[in-house]
């Protein structure tokens, strides 16, 4: 299957699903500023890899595919459950392009621009994400 | 207090992106991919950078290389656990954190404490 891009599902998303993403991002990015400060960078760094929105997004893929299914006269419960199951096998991949964001900040922020540093690691996640992503497909 | 604001104010906004991207993405496992973005690390890293310095955020990158091994290990059994039980995605994302946070503090202590 190619990779595509299908932007009525932007449609299908109601406000107050973008408002709890945001609002649980939000939540961490704070939370982990907060435990860093109390515990260390040692403790707060775990949280910069904590699956913050993952519930809200692996729910509203599980409703997504149920209401398509719904309005083909079916329950869709199967086919919702499934959707989401496949979306977290694709984060257990993007974890591994995550592991390799945080080494390279680890390894290369102390010595170099952090600008720099930040956005090469991000472009290595994607790189190394779609890599895997790729080799997991072709076996 | 102004601080965590900014930060709530930007990881929403940088996680919703991220999150906006995986929603429009096919396949799904495609789109998965975009579920482990380093949203929250982008922000939170951005802000100490600024605040604390490179070195203090290097520290941070150190210890989230155990968040993100414990990331794979909970994204993969939320997606077994809902290929092969009946269960619903939001009792099975949230009962699944606590493993989260148990396989992060024990690759934490093992790692760094111990040694």
């Amino acid at each position: 299957m190619r990779i595509q891009a299908d932007l009525s599902t932007l449609r299908q998303t109601k406000w107050h699903d973008y408002a709890v993403r945001f609002l649980f991002g939000g939540l961490i990015t704070a939370l982990a500023g907060f435990i860093a400060k109390k515990f260390g960078p040692g403790i707060g760094g775990l949280f910069l890899a904590f699956p913050a929105i993952f519930p809200a997004s692996a729910t509203l893929i599980e409703k997504h595919e149920k209401e398509k299914k719904k309005s083909l006269g079916l329950k869709g419960v199967a086919r919702g459950r499934n959707a989401a199951s496949i979306d977290a096998a694709g984060s257990a991949m993007g974890s591994i392009g995550l592991f390799v964001f945080a080494l390279v900040v680890w390894q290369f922020m102390p010595r170099d621009r952090a600008w720099i540093v930040l956005g090469g690691a991000t472009v290595l996640w994607l790189g190394v994400s779609v890599a895997v992503w790729q080799i997991r497909k072709a076996l | 207090m102004s601080q965590s604001l900014v930060r709530f104010i930007v990881g929403g906004a940088i996680v919703s992106v991220f999150a906006i991207i995986g929603d429009v993405l096919k396949p799904k496992s495609f789109a998965g991919l975009f579920g482990a973005a380093p949203s929250v690390a982008l922000a939170t890293l951005a802000l100490t950078i600024v605040s604390d310095g490179s070195s203090y955020a290097a520290m941070e990158g150190r210890s989230m290389m155990a968040g993100a091994i414990a990331f794979f290990i909970y994204a993969s059994l939320v997606s077994r656990i809902m290929m092969r039980y009946k269960f619903r995605a939001i009792l099975v994302t949230l009962c699944s954190v606590p493993v989260w946070l148990g396989v992060a503090a024990g690759l934490y202590y093992l790692a760094w404490v111990r040694s």
